[in-house]
């Protein structure tokens, strides 16, 4: 039992990150100060709400490369609502920004359940679909610092016990989807619609109805985040985020998602976000030259893949966990 | 409906030609068409504003400021057409394509009408005369001496640029490094690239300030970069202590002068390019000057310019913006 749990994907990446650390610590000391890493872990809370999301819909075989284009309308639209009524409360926001992502991810299922195109056709095309409504509503016109409300911007950045708002919504997220992952029967859905998704019809289980519903997951949670992203970084416009899309499909892939289904936990994609975070947070102060930082990320991902395809070399797939304690 | 708009344009400034027509008889007026390129844009409102100023500084000047109802280079070749029937002596053009406006403009120049290109240029063939905004050896100086001008005593200053391959901002860092110099106490530690990203811009600031505890100044010569350095800058409570400066839009960049987090930033200013092309337009209608390689033209207030080899120019330094200023252009552009 130990020995499973050593040998397991999430102990090695949590190694990987301690000694990641360890390295970035040794030229930069005050890297691994605790406010430091505060801060690289609410900096990194956008990539781990999304990764989560992303985990879902890559367990039941499909892709969303929508995400980012869904953060970004959804960002411009709460923040042209900000602009249009200042006065609304956060509360109110909160609402709006995680419906429109709802709506939008449910745009993305239904596509995928009930006309059956291909997941990465489908969100290839709603990603150039949201981009271009952005540019549509804000007629390509930046939604400023000095527009947005002081409440606005301050909500994600309130610091509580030592970490902002932001930081405490991706430690929510992350207990919160790991109960609805492991204890309810939609969340191990999840897994038998993209582990088996033959046996889980069999076993009675609407695969593309599961589907749907990862997506909508996906799109609350870009929808929510879209409003965090574009109150951090007090700015709006048409190209936000842009590509963020492949940096959250390779936190997931980093943190032992299998690409083919069926395989990836919550801890896993928060580990794989932030392996990612800590990367991109500790370049610009190692001093590693610019040209080199593409090639580190990408460096990174290829390693991780390959560990994957390890990992996963001529075992089953596991469905049932008590099935497999039998064995 | 886009047929309807442009039958009204073409009534509108028929009626137009007419009244000046008589204007012109009786005055001997100079008629300067402003053509932008789009109307209701708030840049080329203040650019006409510009051109009125420059117009009743000279005296006996008309400006026709015009252009389509959206960015077309066919609705500016419509717009170009209706000038050329109505035979106004000048024509001054930000153009919507570099190519496809030069039929057009080479045939107003052979009936005899100045054309000159402003802000976004046209292919030589297609006009006497260019003006840019601004030049890359001036918008280098301006930059470093932005950060300089609030360091009196010298300092250490980063520079946070787009990508690692956009060729503006490498031309102006390269420029910015040939006279740094002139600025003996200024420090350049880094540069690092934030790759015209928000997230990434503002994590490249971030860890200047970690790197550099005592950085004074980070120069970011791109819009994105400035406007998300100064919301790191505010974030890490280091308002007063790094200057955020380089080269943004006033309506971006209102909120960080509020802040403090810039003191002042640069970039064109709309009122004088516009002053400047009407000036240009009319000293060469007038003959007063010529448009060749190597001519002086004397643009008023602004100053004077010297063309180059392709008969363009460079206006002036980048205009500075300010906390006394921001407040006027930042519902400009």
């Amino acid at each position: 039992m130990l020995r499973r749990i050593l040998r397991s994907r999430e102990a090695l990446l949590v190694s990987a990150i301690v000694l990641l650390l360890l390295l970035i610590s040794s030229r930069f000391p005050g890297f691994v100060a605790p406010a430091n890493l505060a801060n690289v872990f609410n900096d990194t809370s956008p990539l781990i709400l999304l990764a989560i999301g992303q985990m879902i819909v890559i367990l039941t075989k499909c892709i969303d490369l929508s995400v980012a284009a869904n953060l970004a309308l959804t960002g411009m639209v709460v923040s042209m609502v900000n602009v249009a009524e200042p006065g609304l409360p956060i509360a109110v926001i909160l609402v709006i920004a995680v419906g429109l992502g709802t709506i939008l991810g449910m745009f993305n299922g239904i596509l995928v359940w009930k006309l059956a195109i291909p997941p990465i056709v489908v969100t290839l095309g709603t990603m150039t679909i949201f981009r271009g409504i952005i540019f549509v509503i804000s007629d390509g016109k930046w939604v400023n610092s000095h527009e947005m409300s002081p409440a606005f911007k301050s909500f994600p950045r309130t610091d509580i016990l030592g970490l902002p708002i932001l930081g405490w919504i991706a430690v929510l997220a992350v207990i919160g989807f790991t109960v609805v992952m492991t204890r309810t029967t939609l969340g191990r859905a999840f897994y038998a619609a993209g582990g088996n998704p033959h046996a889980a019809t069999y076993a009675g289980i609407n695969v593309g109805k599961t589907q749907f519903w990862a997506f909508t997951i996906s799109g609350a949670l870009a929808g929510l985040t879209g409003y965090l992203w574009v109150s951090r970084f007090a700015v709006s416009y048409v190209d936000i985020a842009g590509g963020f899309e492949l940096d959250v499909v390779a936190a997931c892939v980093i943190g032992g998602v299998s690409i083919m289904g069926g395989i990836g936990t919550v801890a896993g994609a928060l580990l794989g976000a932030l392996f990612l975070g800590i990367i991109k947070n500790a370049l610009p102060v190692v001093d590693i030259s610019p040209f080199w930082q593409l090639a580190i990320s990408g460096g990174a991902i290829i390693i991780a893949v390959a560990l994957n395809a390890q990992s996963n070399r001529g075992k089953g797939r596991i469905i049932l966990k008590r099935a497999e304690q039998a064995t | 409906m886009k047929r309807r708009t442009f039958t009204n344009l073409t009534v509108g400034l028929g009626l137009a030609a007419s009244l000046f027509g008589t204007t012109a008889m009786a005055q001997d007026n100079m008629r300067i068409a402003l053509v932008v390129k789009a109307l209701g844009i708030g840049f080329f409102e203040a650019a006409a504003e510009g051109a009125e100023e420059a117009a009743e500084e000279l005296g006996g000047v008309e400006i026709i400021y015009t252009g389509p109802t959206d960015t077309t280079a066919e609705g500016q070749i419509e717009v170009i057409n209706s000038l050329i029937a109505q035979g106004v002596d000048a024509i001054a053009v930000s153009a919507n394509d570099t190519d496809a406006l030069v039929p057009t403009l080479k045939k107003a120049m052979q009936r005899g009408i100045t054309v000159i290109s402003w802000d976004s240029g046209v292919a030589e063939d297609g006009r006497q005369m260019h003006l840019n905004p601004s030049s890359n050896a001036l918008i280098g100086n301006m930059i470093i001496k932005l950060a300089a001008d609030h360091l009196p005593d010298g300092g250490d200053v980063a520079v946070l640029s787009a990508t690692t391959t956009s060729t503006n901002q490498n031309v102006w860092i390269e420029e910015m490094n040939k006279v740094m110099g002139d600025y003996p106490d200024i420090n350049l530690v880094t540069t690092v690239y934030g790759d015209d990203l928000a997230d990434k811009s503002y994590r490249e600031a971030t860890g200047l300030m970690q790197s550099y505890p005592d950085l004074d100044a980070i120069i970011a010569p791109t819009s994105v970069g400035i406007v998300a350095a100064a919301q790191a800058v505010v974030d890490a409570g280091k308002v007063g202590e790094v200057n955020v400066t380089g080269l943004g839009l006033p309506s971006e960049m209102a909120g960080a002068i509020e802040s403090g987090a810039s003191k002042s930033f640069a970039i064109w200013n709309p009122i004088d390019l516009g002053y400047s092309a009407a000036m240009i337009a009319h000293a060469l209608a007038s003959g007063a000057a010529t448009a060749e390689p190597g001519a002086e033209i004397s643009i008023g207030r602004v100053g004077t310019i010297t063309l180059d080899d392709t008969n363009s120019a460079a206006m002036a330094d980048p205009f500075v913006y300010d906390a006394s200023n921001i407040d006027q252009f930042k519902s400009i552009f």
